[in-house]
């Protein structure tokens, strides 16, 4: 009985290994596509109005996939960090705008 | 047999334990040595500066001087005495209060004291220097970076070493109070204190790195050569302004939050109540935290922000009074129908409401943006912010350290002379800057060494000089009470105050453990519960047990003065590049403690559970 919860929970964690795995490596190969992305566009030059809000969102969606693939944010007990993380985002930002709206513009 | 924690007698060996401990009630007591030395300091540049004051015209100090005064009185009253005090009572209290032996990081504890203590030492270095520095707390650019001398240079670096100090202890009180809270003791059941000092904590991480960073700039602009705040040269002054209020509006709320939090347990334990809407006041000290950080331009309405910047800010300002006004109103109500006992704490409490809501009324006007235009920069500011942060945080201090002066030291402060202080005080106070309102609505502007006579301001700052004299009579008391406790040495029981949270659970001065058993928490106020559902102790979450403590380092102490050394380096290596030899040596001895510290593996001690058992550590 013991043994065979056991091997069950080995197996429910290979599995999970597994999944977490395939996840890695799909976020890995997006995380490059969009560096090749990103490239692609200063080479092909498009107009910067377009290229710079563009590699801005695929950097942020890069910082996500980074925090929560590759640093486990995803996985379960990391609410306070994220209220953190995003409190400090948030004053930054709120920093960052302040003085562009009112003392670069 | 253990005998790490064999007591060493006489006088040296308490000073070496006292430069090596990690224990946060010791560490409390060093803040308050400290905190209370700058205190007394900034009092006595208050004092010159009123009593320059005191007539029209008048010769007491010069120019240069008074400038000097008023700019470290600012200075070292929030910097080195009103943080470091705030530090004492979230250090004394804070662990105790959600039942922890000790906060999360002990040896980042005694480094934060150590960088505050060199930090502030480094700044009061330049009266002996040279002159101090004389640009205003502020230190507004071009003012400060085109000050001569190195008066500014100290405060560049003092601030820089007290402010990483400061940081560290906030952060380790985050961790402390996320993690380290006893079984049963939720977010919802923490002590107001330990509520009020996580937002605080909060607020430090956030806020600070603005501080730190401005300095940065600030000290590369005066000691290398660079042109941030030089528009001549492609740089902007204004963005002193703005990182120094980003830091600095939060940081007015970093000194007031932990005094609501005490207020709020004082009242409760003094009214025999519980906090009337226990979760709003959570829900209003957050908010503040939080509104805290979006107002910070309301100090900059003259700058020329423009309207719209000028409406976002005061609508932003105004709406701090929300929660403030639900604060207030929650005290009153648990002291209504409450059996109030009127000790000491109580007194500074009570005294503290009408004060403090009258600073926040000051706060609303200012906050109204086009009338501001009338206010900013005169004596109604000045009676504004003193209103808050006297009536607000000296008062609370005052309340504070009666309160948990039986838990530091084991004794009571005599409740007679307690009273005897308060009165001075508290009316010397209102004399002092009620009447700065008035002075400041008929046009005296803040900051000038001398005002002429036939305008109608000789009265009211005479008036405000008496008052100020009456403080510092109320605090000489103070601590003629503290001596006179002190040599008396009666000691009292480990609850003389009949109170309702962990800390009042175990004997005063604590165990240097602690809690024998961590205590098992079993709703809000957690010894109260005990007293009336339970046998009056608290019910041990765990078996009696071996207790992992930490070792003493003299580590902080040496990576504290390595930067002190260094500070001077940089400062003088203006004048002759060879004082870099100082800085290179300073950085040194910082690098090497914290190499020392890195690859010297200390685990600590146990106490094992048979000497607990014989009372180890226990008076």
């Amino acid at each position: 009985m013991a043994r065979d919860t056991n091997s069950t929970s080995t197996e429910f964690y290979r599995k999970k290994n597994k999944e977490e795995m395939k996840y890695q490596l799909v976020t890995f190969a997006a995380m490059i596509v969009f560096t090749l992305v990103s490239f692609g566009l200063v080479i092909g030059e498009f107009h910067p109005m377009f290229t710079i809000p563009v590699i801005i969102l695929l950097a942020c969606v890069q910082v996500a996939f980074q925090l929560y693939y590759f640093m486990h944010m995803n996985h379960k007990g990391h609410g306070l960090p994220a209220l953190f993380l995003y409190s400090g985002v948030f004053v930054a930002i709120l920093t960052i705008l302040a003085m562009v709206t009112i003392v670069w513009w | 047999m253990s005998t790490a924690y064999a007591q060493k007698n006489g006088f040296f060996a308490g000073l070496w334990d006292y430069l090596t401990t990690v224990d946060h009630k010791k560490i409390a007591i060093l803040y308050l040595i400290a905190g209370g030395f700058f205190f007394l300091v900034g009092g006595i540049e208050a004092m010159l500066i009123r009593i320059q004051l005191i007539q029209p015209d008048n010769e007491f100090v010069s120019a240069g001087l008074y400038n000097q005064l008023l700019t470290m009185h600012g200075t070292t009253m929030i910097f080195l005495a009103a943080m470091p005090l705030i530090f004492t009572l979230m250090n004394i209290a804070v662990p105790l209060q959600i039942g922890a032996r000790d906060v999360a990081f002990p040896f980042l504890n005694s480094l934060g004291f150590w960088l505050f203590f060199f930090g502030g030492v480094l700044l009061n270095c330049s009266w002996f220097m040279g002159g101090a520095p004389d640009a205003g707390w502020t230190a507004y650019a071009p003012l400060s970076t085109t000050s001569p001398g190195h008066g500014v240079d100290f405060y560049v670096m003092g601030l820089q070493i007290s402010g990483a100090g400061t940081l560290i202890g906030g952060i380790n009180f985050l961790v402390t109070i996320i993690n380290m809270r006893a079984p049963g003791m939720t977010y919802m059941r923490m002590p107001l204190f330990t509520w009020s000092s996580l937002v605080t904590s909060v607020l430090i991480l956030f806020a600070f790195p603005a501080l730190t960073v401005g300095l940065f700039l600030m000290m590369f602009d005066r000691l290398f050569g660079a042109n941030f705040f030089d528009p001549s040269m492609g740089g902007n002054h204004v963005i002193w302004e703005h990182l120094f209020w980003i830091f600095g509006h939060p940081e007015v709320y970093i000194l007031v939050l932990p005094l609501f939090g005490l207020f709020s347990d004082i009242i409760s334990t003094f009214s025999k109540k519980r906090l009337f809407g226990y979760s709003a006041m959570v829900f209003a000290t957050v908010l503040i935290g939080f509104l805290g950080f979006m107002v910070w331009a309301h100090h900059m309405f003259t700058t020329g922000l423009g309207p719209v910047a000028n409406s976002i800010f005061a609508i932003a300002t105004m709406a701090i009074a929300v929660p403030t006004g639900i604060k207030i109103f929650n005290w009153l109500f648990t002291m209504w129908g409450g059996s109030i006992r009127m000790t000491v704490p109580m007194l500074w409490t009570v005294a503290f409401i009408p004060s403090f809501t009258l600073g926040g009324f000051g706060g609303v006007m200012l906050a109204a943006a086009a009338a501001d235009y009338q206010y900013h920069d005169t004596y109604f500011v000045v009676a504004h912010f003193h209103y808050v942060i006297v009536g607000g945080v000296v008062f609370g201090l005052f309340a504070g350290l009666t309160y948990w002066w039986p838990k530091m030291f084991g004794t009571m402060l005599n409740e007679k002379m307690g009273k005897l202080a308060f009165w001075p005080f508290f009316f010397g106070f209102h004399l002092t800057f009620f009447i700065q309102h008035f002075l400041g609505l008929m046009g005296m502007p803040r900051r000038y060494w001398k005002f002429q006579p036939d305008q109608g301001l000789e009265i009211g700052n005479l008036v405000s000089t008496l008052g100020a004299f009456l403080m510092a009579i109320g605090t000489i008391i103070f601590l003629i009470n503290v001596v006179i406790t002190t040599i008396k040495g009666e000691k009292v029981s480990g609850d003389p105050w009949d109170a309702r949270t962990l800390e009042w659970s175990i004997p005063s001065p604590p165990p240097f453990y602690n809690f024998t058993q961590t205590p098992l928490v079993r709703g809000l106020d957690a010894l109260w519960v005990e007293k009336r559902h339970g046998n009056g102790k608290m019910t041990p979450a765990e078996p009696l047990g071996d207790i992992h403590m930490p070792n003493n380092s003299f580590i902080p102490f040496m990576m504290s003065l390595g930067l002190f050394i260094a500070g001077f380096g940089f400062i003088y290596q203006v004048d002759n590049s060879s004082y870099l030899i100082l800085a290179v040596l300073g950085m040194a001895i910082t690098l090497l403690s914290m190499f020392v510290r890195s690859v010297k593996d200390d685990l600590g001690y146990h106490i094992h559970k048979e000497d607990l058992e014989k009372g180890a550590g226990s008076e």
